[in-house]
């Protein structure tokens, strides 16, 4: 098996479900200016509200085929997240929005905490693993082996970016939305309802992250209630490599730190001749991070200028 | 509007010498009293729990007086530990002795605090925030990887073993007789923590009065205009991280005395997250108010084990561990603080007005406050 090709096989699937992640944190921050540190904690109530939907729908009707399942579960999943996007920017960020920036920084953080060990009271402490229902179809593709789950999470996430960008492009409240980013007063003056356009984007930064949650897990096969903080965090810095506040760039942030990582954790041990292994795989997106942060603060698409950041 | 402490404390600081003294018996006789009360594993808990004095006293230094939010400020806490491990340890084979290694350790860290503030020293506010705290994660990774090919952590399963505080011949690991009286090593740690944690709490308000103090303050409140004045950003920057990491190494290399036994695992993100919770619950940038957090919040979650027993006399079985409540109350807590009183419990005199502030200036003022808007 070629090493090379499945690599970028692997982060390719990686890499689109980093982008969904990210383009949360991304549309956040170009509207508010705020990190939503709570936002990798809303991917994982996605996988775990699924993952209980799946489990309550096999008791129900036995025999129902998994893709079924499985949709169901991100039917739930998708407005469950979404109601809890929502509270989130009403309860934790709302009320600070005039506050120093680190108030809502800390209270980010706060919900972060309580979404996660809220997760840990109802699903428990151990890992919940993803039942094997999905069908195993398997082809080689230039030299790759290639799942059919692999294909799916890459089609959809295509999808949903799609129709993400139509959204915010072509429509009344995508153009508001825009507005906002651009500069809330003057779009509030133009007759944009802020408040609203901000709870949209908590609204729909959450729907993604609830599918991305589901495919994380599908494609892991497993849940866990600390799953959503190292994810959230990759997610971020795939945002800001691309640009934060930059939706685009936040897609191609997300496909690139997936093939970096990929990438990185198959060949790392060679470059090093052995001396670090594959299990350093998580500390390329925090170098990524930082040598974007200290190299290009306005990412690879921003056109923000460096001492934003 | 004043309450019941801030007169007690007025009224005390009438007379100074008498405050002096009354504490410093409280100080001396709490261990005794606590040990005899409570029993010994909540003499172990003050032990502790002047530990995360030591750290957030540390981290107020950065996070307070210069205003750079640290994430990641575990990793000295941890670099401290290992320093000391590695050198008075079975590990390498190595006994140095506790006051050799001590500054060396505090030193190591703060070395390290240099090395890691540099590549941040243009970042502001959350970025700097998520830098940091992705600096935490990699050491924390690093030390659980650093064991193949050349064992220096000794991977996940962490450092065994390591001698205790041995000061001119006497050992912190077997109890002592002082008049009649037998003192434990959680007693005898007690004492030296509380000998060290009022020494860095002296160096914490003596810098806060100095030069460099006022510049960090300067810096904190406009980057720009504190730059204009003649500051040094960039090296008054790295000493408040170097200052910081000395003191989260200094603790660390303490803990890992006190404890005998390191591993990565007690060096995670929470960790750090908790040392931040401490400062803000308590006042940033007032040392009290810092000291206060830090008690809190150690105290807290060890008197929350008794909501097991709670549960069990009133419901007649442990539905939720109180372990599992603990975190979930300290999340509660952080959002319900920012939400109803951002500046902390024992605020600082300049955060109060900050905080305070209703006109449309002060409010751009502090908007800008942490902005990253320069």
């Amino acid at each position: 098996m070629d090493i090379l090709a499945q690599q970028l096989v692997n982060g390719l699937v990686l890499g689109s479900i980093y982008a969904l992640v990210a383009l949360g944190y991304t549309m956040v921050y170009g509207i508010l200016e705020l990190i939503n540190f709570a936002h990798g904690e809303v991917t994982m109530i996605g996988a775990m509200v699924a993952l209980a939907t799946i489990g309550f729908l096999t008791g129900i009707a036995p025999g129902l085929p998994g893709p079924l399942l499985v949709g169901g579960g991100i039917l739930v999943a998708v407005p469950a997240c979404m109601l809890l996007g929502f509270a989130i920017e009403k309860i934790a960020y709302r009320p600070l929005r005039k506050a120093p920036r680190l108030a809502p920084l800390i209270t980010a953080i706060g919900v972060s905490i309580v979404l996660q060990n809220l997760a840990m009271l109802i699903w428990g402490r151990q890992y919940i693993s993803f039942p094997q229902i999905l069908p195993d179809y398997r082809f080689v593709l230039i030299g790759a082996q290639v799942t059919g789950l692999q294909v799916f999470i890459v089609l959809l996430s295509a999808l949903v970016m799609a129709g993400l960008w139509l959204l915010v492009e072509k429509t009344r409240l995508g153009r508001a939305m825009r507005a906002t980013a651009q500069s809330r007063e003057v779009a509030s003056l133009m007759g944009v309802n802020v408040d609203r356009v901000i709870s949209a984007t908590f609204v729909i930064g959450s729907a993604l992250a609830a599918i991305a949650g589901v495919m994380v897990s599908a494609y892991y096969g497993l849940a866990h209630y600390y799953m959503g903080f190292l994810l959230g965090l990759k997610a971020f810095s795939a945002a800001v490599l691309g640009g934060i506040g930059n939706i685009a760039g936040a897609m191609l942030g997300g496909l690139l730190l997936g093939l970096i990582e990929a990438l990185g954790a198959g060949y790392i041990g060679d470059l090093t001749g052995g001396f670090l292994g594959s299990n350093y795989q998580d500390v390329f997106a925090f170098f990524v991070l930082i040598a974007v942060l200290v190299f290009r603060p306005s990412g690879l698409l921003g056109e923000r200028v460096a001492n934003r950041a | 509007m004043r309450t019941a402490l801030e007169l007690a404390l007025a009224r005390l600081r009438a007379r100074p010498r008498l405050a002096f003294a009354l504490l410093a018996i409280l100080l001396a006789l709490l261990p005794l009293l606590t040990g005899a009360t409570l029993g010994r594993a909540w003499v172990r808990v003050l032990d502790l729990s002047l530990l995360y004095v030591m750290l957030a006293t540390g981290l107020n230094i950065v996070v307070g007086y210069a205003g750079l939010l640290d994430l990641g400020y575990i990793a000295f806490y941890a670099l401290g530990a290992y320093f000391y491990a590695w050198l008075a340890s079975p590990h390498f084979g190595l006994h140095l002795p506790f006051w050799a290694i001590l500054p060396m350790g505090a030193a190591f860290a703060g070395l390290f605090g240099v090395v890691l503030g540099a590549p941040t020293l243009r970042l502001r506010g959350d970025y700097l925030a998520i830098v940091t705290l992705g600096f935490g994660e990699i050491i924390r990774i690093f030390l659980n990887n650093l064991n193949a090919p050349v064992n220096i952590t000794n991977g996940p399963q962490g450092i065994n073993m390591i001698d205790p505080v041995r000061l001119d011949g006497l050992s912190f690991g077997s109890p002592v007789q002082v008049l009649g009286l037998s003192l434990a090593p959680v007693h005898l740690y007690y004492y030296l923590f509380l000998v060290l944690t009022l020494l860095l709490i002296f160096i914490a308000y003596r810098l806060q009065d100095s030069r460099l103090g006022r510049a960090w303050a300067a810096l904190r409140e406009d980057e720009i205009a504190a730059a204009a004045m003649g500051i040094n950003a960039r090296n008054v920057k790295l000493l408040a991280f170097a200052m910081g990491a000395t003191f989260g190494g200094l603790a660390g290399g303490l803990f890992a005395a006190f404890q005998g036994f390191i591993s990565p695992d007690s060096f995670n993100l929470w960790e750090s997250i908790l040392v931040v919770c401490m400062i803000v619950l308590g006042g940033m940038g007032n040392i009290p108010g810092v000291i206060l957090g830090a008690l809190l919040l150690t105290l807290i979650p060890e008197a929350l084990r008794y909501l097991g027993d709670v549960q069990r006399a009133l419901l007649g079985h442990v539905f939720v561990d109180p372990s599992d409540l603990r975190m979930l109350l300290f999340g509660l807590a952080l959002v319900g603080m920012m939400l109803y009183r951002p500046a902390g419990l024992l605020p600082s005199r300049v955060r109060r007005r900050e905080f305070a502030a209703v006109d449309g200036v002060a409010e751009q003022e502090q908007a800008d406050l942490y902005d990253s808007r320069a």
